[in-house]
């Protein structure tokens, strides 16, 4: 298999925007920083903005502009005040984005306005967060791989920011998922470390300043995309909610090409099939009962239910591993409890249910959701928490049911929501996603703390056995610098779970934990010193118990708070 | 469960002359409450017929069973899809490639009609079922109609007690759960029903002489016809028994008036079906049934000029004279019509049932499914188990009170038994006769019985109440008197009896679980801890062809795949399980046992991109490609001689290890089932490349492919599929669809199919 270097003509060039430079010079970025995270088959870019007003009027909205190529695979787009020196502080909540036709502006960009919450007058500044989410920006690299090979993915973007203002300072990180790169573009201020990838920072650009670069890098994570999806909810009087979903799906990643032989994919699954998946996860509400798997052809058999008070988890695999280019299609089947989804008020009925799919890393190109009502329903309304774009609504069918002892007039309601690819559906999921991951890193750190503590405790067994008080501080040192380290680590997390909406019941607990734990953390600390303090002064063991006995309790009553605190941020 | 409802049956019938002596104290109320029980009896065996068979679609799920029924679903699926003219035009090129089938005019539709029926009345009954729930549920649903007609038959035959026997020993009968559980859409699961219920009503004409029975019956015929090629049974024995009864001097108006109607009618409506066409006035299997209808006018108008003659010498001469002339011309118009080809001779097929060995030296195809084999006497026990003995009693009883009808079951009896013998399937046929017969000796040995046990207290039990008392009191009469224990002898025997029927019903339970409830397209197996293992390699093949493979390609495979990969693959195959063309089976079997690139050629002849095999060595599957190579080779043999035998033996001996011929080690078939098997070790202990299936280490594991390539195997390694690559000019690659050549038809007809 020949590996050709990539190919940089399938670049575009967008020289031509330097024209337009001067259009709005009014706003200027003082500062930006853009991460562009390309662990999964999304593209997630986080790009937090500082504008300043130079001009003389107060400007009320801020100019994103997207590239073609971005514009068509962009899936979801958010913007928020981060916390700034001003009194803005706790404003969260995204700002309302629209697409913009600014005049005078390149046509071949896609524009969107954001809405500040109030007007930026002159001399102000303000940190804009504006998150975007693309999909099958991604592109396999070569298009076809062997068994045996890597799947290499190449990813384009640019080094500057794509802005119609000055950009004063910015750099760019890009996360990669392996430590490993076949290649990169390398412009000055270009640093390659472990997973991440370093552009900048770069001075005073101009506007439209636009560099591209090509990142060419291993990924082994999944490509699954379901073409369509359909989903079908059927209320059903007698107390259940009946969801059916029909998947069609296809691995877009490299597609492979040759031989496929089971003897090596089952001799070393991870190397001769290492851009394969398995496996699939759809995560059900509580309570899912009668949940089925199948296909045209029949049952599949390799499916497993976990389920829990929260969440019902369902492993599904498909009938053969999906290597690249592989397709499959099968529909899973559940019922739910009627009463967790139907609430009555003034005399109406609404019913509040997810609107996407339960499968993670999946990427949906075409949802169709179906909700099927009871008869004699009336004056039906939808509310979707974002805009639904090509929405259409009401094609009524009416079904007469014949039914064997009674006659009966069924009104079926179908109510068609088709969301074309771009639209921002992912919204709330993907935020949730990210405050998901940010806990759970959150927890992780909060475990290595009480890991350290538990070592300072050994230390201290340690010491009461031998004696020896040299080793006895070693470790405590040892722990002092781990526990520094940690508390670093954390604070970039609070700061972004607090920054972020949907994090906002989970925050208190969080802080909590946060206090409680430095609690703890002193208390050992005063512990051990005693201990060994005492030991030098050659104290008796009796003497040592009596002075550490207060602190000694209020550390297992921290702890076991502490622990209780863990476990309750992990259920939620 | 079933087993108690077993017990039932036989114990209410005790009571129903039990409730004879009742008789005495309420007169009037016992008729009522015979029959009251005598019905709730028939509805607890309809319900435990189909009950029975939902093993399988508790055990696996609700799906279509082995090979045929995947056809019959596909083609039940296009006709109430498009609708029936559709259908009946129907010429999918989805198999048989390149020569495409006429599905509309080489089918019996019977069956799909039935189930496309059930789902429209269904659907308009506004139940919302799918086509497959169906298509799965319709041969338990006819095996329940089936115990009904058997109930009517015994009571035809003997009395009501024995239909009552009759029914309860078919409902749970393994030869016919066999063909009849669900999932198991075949032919076969209607043809039974109307076996039986065509006999029941020509039985019935023949008892009464009534028009009425008799057309009722041929429209019996006509939908045995539809459904199941086996109606040539119906059409051979019916004249035969119509023979016997002439011999035996039992000719009366009423055999003339049911034969005739049920032989024209249901001949007229027979030639409705397009697969069947004219064959009853033109192919030597159905002449029987015309001649023995002009020996019947020959009778009736020998009767006429007996009675104006009046005189027994002159009759005889005449007799004389108009049988041999009769008889003479008879054979010279069968002589006339085989010579000049208008009656067609016996097909192998037939001939192939009258002789079980003429299979196996003129048609391999035949003789090469399992199925076809002769029966061996195992089997008729685990198919019959009890009925096997109780069968010469019935025959026994039967003789014992001859009359028209039971000398027809005497004759079902005796001729599906020996067919019964010479193939396996064919047990099926002779299920219900045994059921019947036996049940007629059950109900004959309980009824004397209880009686004698009765006797005791009542010396002489007068029964008004059926008619069929009396015969039985004159056939027990002698013993009445002379046994001293006879009361305890009799309790004993009864108690005998029950025991046997309880064991019978219990064998049938753990028969019907066991053996007949696999859809033979998923595997189960036990795991080492004792857990379920599934092995359901064969949908994962197939639902990656259908996913992962372009919409127009060409998939090879030996024929027994073709169905199923059409049905559940959505691939044009080139041969199936409807055996019609042997020349172009032969094509595949010589190519799966040519040289790589002797085959490369044949595949590119037909157009292949896929070549499925099927591989047992993984897994220890014994009923693989590598199993079933001898017969690809002599059906590929039968027709290009190039392909010998011996070539693949060694010492007559067929083996895969290293001691096996060349020509094995290295053609295609063998280098499909075992590419890079030699590097996998399946078995503790045991080199690489130990094949399971046969127990040895393979001879050559050392399989380099030309011209294939892998492209998929499951994960047990049952089913591998490979790709023809295309073939390579002068460095560009162009795929080559030379001139195909002209297949000659051979064999006409699907057997039984």
């Amino acid at each position: 298999m020949k590996r050709n270097r990539f190919d940089l003509s399938l670049l575009f060039v967008f020289g031509f925007f330097m024209f337009f430079s001067t259009v709005c010079s009014d706003l200027v970025i003082s500062k930006l920083d853009r991460r562009i995270d390309l662990t999964s088959q999304l593209v997630r870019t986080t790009v937090s903005l500082k504008v300043e007003n130079n001009g003389g009027d107060a400007v009320s909205e801020i100019l994103l502009p997207f590239p073609e190529h971005q514009a068509r695979n962009l899936a979801f787009l958010s913007a928020m005040v981060s916390e700034g020196k001003d009194k803005t502080k706790g404003s969260s909540g995204s700002l309302p984005i629209e697409v913009a036709n600014p005049k005078g502006k390149p046509p071949s960009l896609t524009w969107y306005s954001v809405s500040l919450p109030k007007e930026l007058s002159k001399g102000g500044s303000l940190t804009l967060e504006v998150k975007a989410v693309f999909t099958h920006a991604l592109r396999p690299f070569p298009e076809k791989i062997s068994q045996a090979d890597v799947q290499l993915v190449a990813f384009q973007d640019s080094a500057h920011y794509l802005s119609p203002y000055t950009v004063k300072v910015q750099s760019l990180i890009i996360k990669l998922p392996e430590p490993r790169v076949e290649s990169y573009t390398k412009l000055e201020n270009t640093k390659f470390s472990g997973t991440e990838l370093k552009y900048g920072p770069y001075e005073n650009l101009p506007p439209f300043s636009y560099t591209p670069i090509v990142v060419h890098y291993v990924s082994y994570k999944p490509f699954a995309v379901a073409q369509e999806l359909v989903r079908e909810i059927e209320i059903s009087h007698w107390g259940n909610v009946q969801i059916t979903e029909n998947y069609n799906l296809v691995h877009a990643g490299a597609e492979i090409t040759g031989e496929f032989s089971r003897l090596d994919y089952q001799a070393r699954p991870h190397v001769r099939g290492a851009s394969a998946f398995r496996n699939l996860v759809a995560k059900l509400p509580p309570r899912a009962h009668s949940i089925y798997y199948r296909d045209e052809i029949g049952n599949i058999s390799t499916s497993n239910v976990w389920s829990d008070s929260a969440k019902t988890l369902l492993e599904i695999e498909p009938r053969y591993p999906m290597f690249g280019g592989w397709r499959t299609s099968f529909t899973i089947g559940y019922g739910l409890p009627l009463k967790d989804f139907l609430f009555q008020s003034e005399g109406k009925r609404f019913l509040n249910i997810s609107f996407g799919c339960p499968m993670t890393d999946v990427v949906i190109e075409n949802l169709i959701v179906k909700i099927v009502l009871p008869e004699g329903s009336k004056e039906i309304s939808v509310s979707v928490p974002f805009p639904v774009k090509q929405s259409q609504e009401g094609a009524i069918d009416v079904d007469f049911r014949v039914f064997l002892f009674f006659v009966a007039c069924i009104v079926y309601m179908h109510a068609d929501f088709t969301i074309s690819k771009s639209s921002p559906s992912y919204l709330a999921k993907l935020q949730w996603d990210e405050v998901q991951t940010a806990i759970q890193q959150f927890q992780n750190i909060m475990n290595r703390c009480l890991v350290v503590h538990d070592k300072l405790e050994a230390s201290l067994r340690e010491l009461s056995r031998t004696g020896d008080v040299q080793a006895c501080k070693a470790a405590r040192k040892a722990a002092d610098s781990l526990l520094k380290e940690l508390s670093k680590e954390l604070k970039p997390l609070l700061s972004f779970l607090q920054s972020s909406p949907p994090a906002v019941q989970i925050m208190p607990k969080v802080e909590e934990l946060v206090s409680k734990e430095r609690e703890l953390q002193e208390k050992l600390m005063l512990k051990h010193s005693t201990v060994v303090d005492s030991y030098e002064k050659k104290s008796g063991g009796r003497d040592i118990e009596n002075r550490v006995a207060a602190v000694q309790q209020k550390i297992t009553l921290l702890r076991q708070e502490v622990d209780d605190l863990l476990e309750v941020i992990d259920e939620i | 469960m079933v087993s108690a409802k077993m017990d039932k049956s036989p114990a209410d019938l005790l009571a129903s002359p039990g409730l004879a002596s009742l008789l005495k104290s309420l007169k009037l109320k016992t008729k009522q409450q015979e029959l009251l029980i005598r019905v709730s009896i028939l509805c607890l065996v309809y319900v435990l017929a189909f009950i029975t068979r939902l093993f399988s679609v508790l055990r696996y799920e609700s799906m279509i069973h082995e090979f045929d029924p995947y056809f019959n679903y596909r083609v039940t699926q296009y006709l109430t899809q498009k609708g029936f003219y559709e259908f009946w035009n129907w010429f999918d090129s989805e198999s048989w490639y390149p020569l495409g089938r006429i599905i509309g005019g080489t089918l019996y539709p019977g069956l799909m009609v039935t189930a496309a029926l059930i789902y429209w009345i269904l659907r308009f009954l506004r139940f919302a079922v799918h086509i497959r729930e169906v298509c799965v549920l319709t041969a338990p649903f006819f095996a329940s109609n089936t115990t009904l007609v058997a109930y009517f038959f015994g009571k035809e035959l003997w009395d009501s007690g024995a239909g009552l026997v009759a029914a309860a020993l078919i409902a749970i009968c393994p030869g016919y759960i066999s063909r009849s559980v669900a999932g198991s859409y075949d032919n076969e699961g209607v043809a039974i029903f109307a076996l039986l219920l065509t006999f029941y009503l020509f039985v019935k004409a023949v008892n009464t002489g009534s028009l009425a029975w008799a057309l009722a019956s041929a429209f019996g015929y006509f939908y045995m016809v539809s459904a199941w090629g086996g109606y040539v049974f119906i059409i051979n024995l019916i004249p035969l028994y119509v023979l016997v009864l002439l011999i035996t001097g039992r000719y009366s108006m009423r055999l003339y008036v049911a034969y005739n109607s049920m032989y024209v009618l249901g001949m007229l409506l027979a030639m409705q079906i397009r697969f069947v066409g004219f064959q009853h006035v033109q192919s030597g299997e159905h002449m029987a049934a015309m001649g023995v209808f002009f020996l019947m006018q020959v009778f009736y108008f020998l009767d006429w000029v007996k009675y104006l003659l009046n005189d027994p010498k002159k009759f005889h001469t005449f007799l004389r004279i108009t049988v041999t002339s009769a008889v003479g011309l008879g054979v010279i118009a069968l002589g006339v019509g085989t010579a000049s080809g208008y009656i067609s001779p016996w097909t192998g097929r037939f001939y192939s049932l009258l002789d079980p060995t003429y299979a196996k030296d003129h048609i391999p195809i035949i003789a090469s499914v399992s199925e076809h084999q002769p029966t061996a006497w195992s089997s008729f026990m685990f198919d019959f188990h009890i009925l096997l003995l109780l069968f010469p009693a019935g025959l026994y009883f039967c003789f014992k009170r001859l009359s028209d009808a039971t000398i027809f079951i005497v004759m079902y009896g005796l001729t599906s038994m020996y067919f019964a013998g010479v193939m396996v399937r064919l047990i099926l046929v002779a299920t219900p006769a045994v059921c019947l017969i036996s049940a007629i000796a059950v109900s004959a040995t309980i009824k004397n019985l209880t009686q004698l046990v009765r006797a005791k207290s009542k010396p002489s039990p007068v029964g008004p109440g059926k008619g069929t008392s009396s015969t039985k009191a004159s056939s027990k009469g002698s013993p009445d008197q002379s046994m001293p224990f006879q009361k305890n002898g009799a309790i004993a025997l009864l108690l005998g009896v029950f025991y046997l029927l309880t064991r019978y019903a219990v064998h049938c339970t753990w028969v019907t679980s066991e053996a007949y409830s696999s859809p033979s397209i998923v595997l189960a197996a036990r795991g080492a801890h004792g857990n379920r293992v599934i092995f359901d390699d064969y949908r994962e093949a197939y639902f990656w062809l259908r996913q992962n493979t372009p919409p127009d390609a060409k998939v090879m495979s030996w024929w027994d795949y073709g169905y199923q990969i059409t049905a559940m693959g959505n691939r044009t195959v080139i041969v199936d399980n409807n055996t019609w063309n042997n020349t172009h089976i032969a094509t595949v079997g010589r190519a799966m046992s040519s040289y790589e690139d002797e085959a490369y050629e044949i595949m590119r002849s037909l157009d292949v991109d896929y070549v499925l095999v099927v591989f047992g060595g993984v897994t220890g599957y014994s009923s693989d490609d590598i199993n079933k190579f001898l017969w690809m080779v002599r059906i590929g043999g039968g027709v290009f001689p190039v392909i010998k035998e011996p070539d693949y033996l060694v010492n007559g001996e067929y083996r895969v290890d290293k001691g096996a011929a060349p020509k094995m080690l290295n053609c295609l078939m063998y280098k499909l089932s075992y590419y890079r098997f030699g590097e996998l070790t399946t078995e503790y202990g045991k080199p690489p490349g130990y094949d399971r299936a046969r127990g040895v280490e393979i001879g050559n594991k050392d399989i380099k492919l030309e011209h294939l390539e892998e492209a998929f195997t499951t994960s047990n390694w049952i089913i591998r599929i490979y790709k023809v690559k295309p073939q390579i000019i002068g460095g560009d690659q162009l795929t080559l669809s030379l001139a195909l050549r002209d297949y000659t038809c051979y064999g006409s007809a699907e057997f039984m199919a």
